[in-house]
Formats: C-alpha cells, sequence, structure tokens
C-alpha cells in the first residue's frame, strides 16, 4: 500500500544538455522505503539523492530500503558510495537494503565494488520485498 | 594514421560533470565504440572530473582542463586540476582510501579508471595540480578490419 508516492526532480546546468538528469521517486511501503532512480547517478545527482532519501529514512515506521537501479543509464562510484553509507544507516536501525537491477553496467560497478558480497540484487520490486 | 584531438576548459563545478563525459563520448563516438566501451570512458572521464572537483580544489572555483586524442584505433584523455595535487599518490590509489572520509566518498575513482581503462598515469605536484592521463584501445574497430 502507498503511504507517500511523489517524485523528487534533480535539475542540472541550465538545462544546456537536455535538462534534468536524475529523477528520483520515493515511495513508503509498510515498514519498507522504496527508491527508484531514473538517469544519471554521479556525484552531483547523488547529493541530493542522499539529503531525500535520509530525510524520509527518519521516519520510524521505516526499517528496510530498497533501492531499484533498473532506469539508470549511468552510475560511478559516486552511486557505490551512496549505496554504502544507506547500507550502513540500515545495520544501526536493524534494518535490510536491497537493490533491484538488471542494467550490465551498474552491475559492472556493484561486482567491482565487492557491494554484491553484503547486498542482495533482485530482478523485480517484488523479489526484493518478498526476501526482505 | 587517423588523427584527432580536442580540448576543453570549464569550471570545477559538478554539474559539468555529466557535460565532460558526454562531450568526451561525443568524440570518441567517431571510432564506433561498443555501448560497454562508451560507458567505461564516460565512467572513467567522470571519476577523473569528480576528483578534480573534490580533491584538487575542494569544492572551491577552478579551471579543469579536458584533452582527449584519438589516434587510429586508441583513445588518449587527460584531465589535468591546478589545484592543490596528491600527496602521495600510492596511497590515493589504493583501492577504498579516501582522504575525505566524512563524505561517503567509496574511494574506488582511481580503481575503477584503472580498471574501466587500459592504462593509467597520474602525475602530481603539491600545491600545483594534478593530470591524469588514461588510454583505451577501441576492440570494436580493429575486429573490423
Amino acid at each position: 500500500m502507498k503511504e507517500i508516492s511523489y517524485i523528487y526532480r534533480i535539475y542540472t546546468y541550465d538545462k544546456l544538455w537536455g535538462g534534468d538528469i536524475l529523477y528520483i521517486s520515493v515511495e513508503k511501503h509498510k515498514d519498507n522505503l522504496l527508491i527508484q532512480f531514473k538517469g544519471e547517478l554521479d556525484h552531483h545527482s547523488s547529493e541530493i539523492v542522499r539529503q531525500k532519501i535520509d530525510q524520509q529514512y527518519l521516519d520510524q515506521r521505516i526499517r528496510n530500503i530498497i533501492l531499484d537501479l533498473r532506469g539508470l543509464t549511468f552510475m560511478d562510484s559516486s552511486g557505490i558510495g551512496l549505496i554504502m553509507g544507506r547500507y550502513k544507516n540500515c545495520l544501526e536501525k536493524k534494518g535490510k537494503l536491497s537493490i533491484v537491477n538488471d542494467n550490465p553496467q551498474v552491475d559492472k560497478m556493484l561486482k567491482m565494488s565487492g557491494l554484491l558480497k553484503i547486498i542482495n540484487v533482485y530482478p523485480t520490486i517484488e523479489s526484493a520485498i518478498e526476501n526482505i | 594514421m587517423e588523427k584527432n584531438y580536442m580540448k576543453l576548459e570549464f569550471l570545477s563545478k559538478s554539474s559539468n560533470e555529466s557535460f565532460a563525459r558526454v562531450v568526451v563520448a561525443a568524440f570518441a563516438s567517431q571510432l564506433d565504440p561498443t555501448l560497454e566501451e562508451l560507458s567505461d570512458i564516460k565512467t572513467a572521464v567522470s571519476e577523473a572530473v569528480t576528483n578534480a572537483i573534490i580533491h584538487g580544489y575542494e569544492y572551491g572555483e577552478g579551471i579543469i582542463i579536458l584533452e582527449a586524442k584519438i589516434i587510429d584505433d586508441e583513445i588518449e584523455i587527460l584531465v589535468e586540476d591546478k589545484g592543490m595535487g596528491i600527496a602521495d599518490i600510492e596511497k590515493a590509489m589504493e583501492p577504498f582510501y579516501t582522504s575525505k572520509p566524512n563524505l561517503e566518498r567509496s574511494g574506488m575513482g582511481f580503481t575503477v579508471m584503472e580498471t574501466f581503462m587500459d592504462s593509467l598515469e597520474v602525475e602530481s605536484k603539491k600545491g600545483e595540480g594534478t593530470k591524469v592521463r588514461m588510454r583505451k584501445k577501441f576492440k570494436s574497430l580493429s575486429s573490423k578490419e
């Protein structure tokens, strides 16, 4: 059941390069916070996403975070930093962080970072929720 | 021998990270790269430019110089800043090392550049700046010959 649902937009440099580089949608499903990404996750766009996620994660009812990265067209190591930071927050709240992904470029970064040893990746949101 | 060259200077603003990688990708596209090769050089450029912004200029205002050279089926990319320089390059290049742990950086920037490109050279002088030179051969082109 959706309790809150909104889309947060990030604008980039003067719309010179086609405007927004990253959109995220944030939703709460019971004790899960679901964040879906669309666009490019780099140092520039990760700063504001971090704030948006952490702000929602303050909610007492929320324990788990699901990051749906399937819509990303680009991710560099800033994305890894973002995931690592949220993973630590989840540990503190005794929650779980899961990733939904089927994108080979993102998968390459995840593999390189060693994050796959501690975080599970699922092909769909449904399977991620089932396995929490 | 095919040769081409480009040079670009831009402000050290984080919104220019996507600008820099789009430019290099557009320039490299004449080599007819695969999607994976293109994504590899975009990622490497993004890492180098991000380093220049965060570490070179420590979020202050400065100029980042981006150069790309094509020689046959190889691209050479140079990302240069005139910022504070790296005190200990070896340490900076260690996987997961970050000089700014409070920023939630993964410490993987140089590791990504090394892995995604064929070669990586870092030249830095304290107080003078840093030059990152990377090369990659495009296999898609050589396989067609």
